[in-house]
């Protein structure tokens, strides 16, 4: 049967057919929804890890045990694994062990755009490098084939084009599920990585990479594609596709495993060929190993090093190298526009986060970000947050600053799913060396960026089973804080209370800020949209929360000239951040609201605003 | 710039819960259906609700290799609303076809007034001079007369499907699977009067 599937549920799928027992992930775009996906097969045991180091030691551990198990993470979690995916290269497995680094070329939803085919080299472990979804599947599959044949982990690697684009595939069906071992392993010399057992473990992973070179010379995930020899393209991945569309003329060697590199065939090939050209997104990781085997090629003195290809890159900057394009590039005269108004990211009508911020940036404090929806705060009007670099950065950022003894104090903030991720261990280091921060952990009972996905916070595992939930304010206090502080985030007075009481302290303090995300289906229930009256003089203050729900509306105030806010009640979610700033109580409350309804029955004091439909 | 009347390129613009995932779904089910090959893509992440959302979809008998459609070379963009029309209007090659819906969703750049909403009057112009034409569809009214608003995505993949030499059991066959069961009748309504909405306009 064919079904059409995106690469992450293809990869699901492979790993499912593979008779993959275990799968854990940390949530990341673009690699979220393979465990999504993997989750609603029958007979799995998967889960959201704290974070992807986590997620790959539980997938070791499981491969260890002897069954077949995956992990999944974007290409920064690959960092954050790293420690682990190096011991894992040196002790091997019993059952497969294959994890997914999910590259983010353009950054459509990172900070960075890293090549993780380089981890490959760097952790000796092949790579395989899928073009569409019928290879994710077909590739998952043979990476736990080439995992068990050769003692390795194995990287599958796809780029956002591969994960969220989707094609048909061929299902097939589960494979046989290997059964756990009935105890594990005690094999000193392969599985304790002591200096001395790992210096004899290296040797053997050395020797490892040397078969699996010879396995890729044979592999049918390679193949040579012979047209006209004038012209021949050495690419992999989504690029392939790419070569295909452009360069239908050129001969074309496809890499599906892209390390080891398959030495013989490329020598091959160049030798078939006039003119060697190697198409790869990102770095030159081909056209480095092409080099190093002493071929004379071209590749990023032709491509961009930079961002995502697409066609019309690839045939932009073949047609200026002399490649044998399919046609010229479309030119298109400049259409008669006016300027067009964007639609950029921001924080969502209601959002939990909003309180807060607007607190921040009205006390023009520092503030140290973290990965999440928050991280938009750093947005105008707001502009209250002034770092963010990766995970679980924020705490000790803010920490290192402070030590170093800037003037003021640094406030810290992140979300309840990165605070279980990476902010745990910070965080303790500022209990323990006493580093005079405030921390604010935005609590919004989810994991919300990449899609509502559960946490240690939510009570709920990803396979829907119940669980405890990891209550944060025993967890801080064991930590070492002693002054915490749990406020409801919608609640401005009580925000800026707690602000005010921790930033008396001079010691470590964390505030709570909680409330659910109010895209949560509980929170979407409660919705109640305000409006607003007719006090309203048109001062502004409002406009500067950031919410998208609050529009200028059309009509002037007659004495300040200025115009009068609207409310969209179709965005708004009645959070009443707004209604709590504004100086002349003119947006109602959601108790007035209920009120107004009531008095369209009978009579009412309030008397909403003209405009505000 | 299509050797087959069914090597079509799509584009589908919008804005984040406008419901192009599910049209965009549709037109891949349709194609396989049809005995097509097919490639989708989106990109998701940082869209929260009310980010642009833009969706590609292509057709071809027998092969399709990038998954993506170069600017100038969309056959049919179908766009849900009317500034995502414009700025995705360069992706149309000359010739091709516009669906527009007849709705407008002010992003916060405008109703912050830092930035101002096109008037209707520039999308005639620039589809011109893009050599498109355009059909203007009122999906939402249409959607409302049919019983739900929400199924605004559904008239508009009607007015689309006249557009293409496939009978409409093929895309109802398609749609079925898609909509729940105690929606199959509105959304069959929503479907045929895009399709009527479509032959009215091509009949001038």
């Amino acid at each position: 049967m064919r079904r059409i599937l995106s690469g992450n549920e293809a990869i699901a799928r492979g790993a499912w057919e593979a008779g993959v027992f275990v799968a854990a992930a940390y949530p990341g775009t673009p690699s979220t929804e393979i465990l999504e996906e993997f989750s609603r097969f029958p007979g799995v045991y998967c889960e959201w890890s704290t974070n992807e180091k986590v997620a790959l030691d539980v997938a070791v551990g499981a491969a260890y045990a002897g069954r077949r198990a995956l992990a999944a993470m974007k290409h920064v979690g690959v960092n954050v694994a790293a420690d682990s995916l190096f011991y894992a290269s040196y002790t091997g497995t019993e059952g497969g062990l294959v994890f997914v680094s999910a590259d983010d070329p353009a950054m459509h939803s990172s900070q960075n755009e890293q090549d993780n085919r380089r981890y490959a080299a760097f952790a000796r472990v092949p790579c395989l490098d899928p073009s569409d979804s019928q290879e994710c599947k077909d590739f998952c599959i043979a990476a736990f084939e080439l995992s068990e044949r050769f003692d390795t982990p194995v990287m599958l690697r796809t780029t956002t084009r591969i994960n969220h684009s989707s094609t048909p595939v061929e299902l097939g069906e589960r494979g046989e599920v290997r059964a756990a071992h009935k105890k594990f392993p005690r094999d000193a010399a392969k599985y304790v990585m002591v200096p001395a057992n790992a210096r004899g473990r290296h040797p053997v992973v050395e020797e490892r990479m040397r078969r699996v070179a010879e396995w890729v010379e044979r592999t049918p995930l390679n193949r040579i594609e012979w047209r006209d020899r004038e012209v021949g393209i050495i690419t992999a991945g989504v690029a392939y596709q790419y070569a295909r569309e452009v360069f239908p003329t050129a001969s074309v060697l496809k890499l599906g495993a892209v390390h080891p590199l398959p030495a013989r065939l490329l020598r091959e090939f160049a030798a078939g060929v006039k003119r060697l050209v190697v198409l790869e997104e990102l770095d030159p990781v081909i056209e480095d190993g092409a080099r190093l085997l002493g071929l004379a090629c071209e590749g990023k003195s032709i491509f961009p090093l930079i961002g995502e290809l697409d066609p019309k890159v690839v045939r932009r900057c073949g047609e200026a190298a002399g490649l044998p394009v399919d046609r010229p590039p479309v030119k298109r005269a400049d259409l008669p526009l006016p300027p067009l108004p964007g639609r950029p990211p921001v924080l969502c009508p209601g959002c939990s986060h909003r309180g807060v911020f607007q607190l921040l940036a009205k006390k023009k404090v520092a503030v140290s970000g973290d990965i999440g929806c928050y991280t938009l705060g750093f947005l105008p009007p707001l502009s209250a947050l002034h770092f963010c670099g990766c995970m679980g950065a924020s705490i000790a950022v803010a920490h290192g600053a402070a030590q170093a003894g800037l003037d003021e104090r640094v406030v810290a903030v992140l979300g309840d799913s990165t605070f279980y991720h990476t902010g745990l261990p910070a965080l303790a280091n500022v209990a323990y060396n006493k580093a005079n921060i405030l921390l604010i952990i935005l609590d919004n009972r989810t994991t919300a960026m990449t899609g509502h996905q559960a946490n240690p916070g939510t009570g709920v595992t990803l396979q829907r089973e119940p669980t405890d939930v990891i209550e944060l304010e025993p967890l801080v206090r064991a930590l070492g804080i002693k002054h915490v502080a749990t406020v409801g985030a919608y609640d401005v007075g009580e925000v800026e209370r707690a602000y005010k009481e921790l930033m008396a302290t001079n010691e470590p303090a964390v505030m709570i800020a909680r409330q659910p995300c109010a895209l949560l289906p509980e929170s979407r229930r409660q919705w109640v949209p305000l409006e607003v009256l007719e006090s309203c003089n048109g001062c502004g203050v409002c406009f500067r929360i950031g919410c998208p729900a609050i529009l200028k509306s059309d009509e002037i105030d007659p004495d300040n000239r200025k115009p009068l806010a609207l409310i969209d009640k179709d965005l708004c979610t009645g959070c009443e951040i707004c209604a709590q700033i504004c100086p002349h109580d003119a947006i109602t409350t959601r108790d007035q609201m209920r009120l107004l309804e009531d008095g369209e029955h009978g009579s009412c004091a309030l008397a909403p605003q003209g405009g505000a439909q | 710039m299509s050797s087959s009347p069914l090597a079509v390129n799509f584009v589908l613009a919008g804005v984040g819960g406008q419901g192009t995932l599910l049209a965009s779904n549709i037109l891949a089910d349709v194609a396989l259906a049809a005995g097509l090959d097919v490639k989708k893509s989106e990109v998701h992440g940082m869209a929260q609700r009310g980010g642009s959302v833009i969706s590609h979809v292509r057709w071809h008998p027998e092969q399709v290799f990038s998954p993506i459609v170069g600017v100038g070379e969309a056959d049919i963009l179908l766009a849900f609303e009317k500034l995502e029309a414009l700025r995705f209007a360069h992706y149309l090659r000359e010739g091709g076809t516009a669906v527009v819906n007849d709705m407008a969703i002010v992003p916060i750049t405008v109703s912050a007034g830092s930035a101002v909403y096109p008037k209707d009057e520039h999308l005639g112009p620039a589809l011109a001079a893009a050599r498109a034409t355009m059909i203007t569809v009122p999906g939402e009214r249409l959607a409302q007369k049919a019983g739900n608003v929400k199924a605004a995505n559904v008239v508009l993949l009607g007015a689309l499907s006249t557009l293409l030499p496939l009978t409409e059991e093929v895309w109802w066959s398609c749609l079925e699977q898609r909509v729940p069961r105690k929606f199959l009748e509105l959304n069959r309504q929503a479907f045929a009067a895009g399709r009527a909405a479509a032959a009215a306009h091509a009949a001038g």
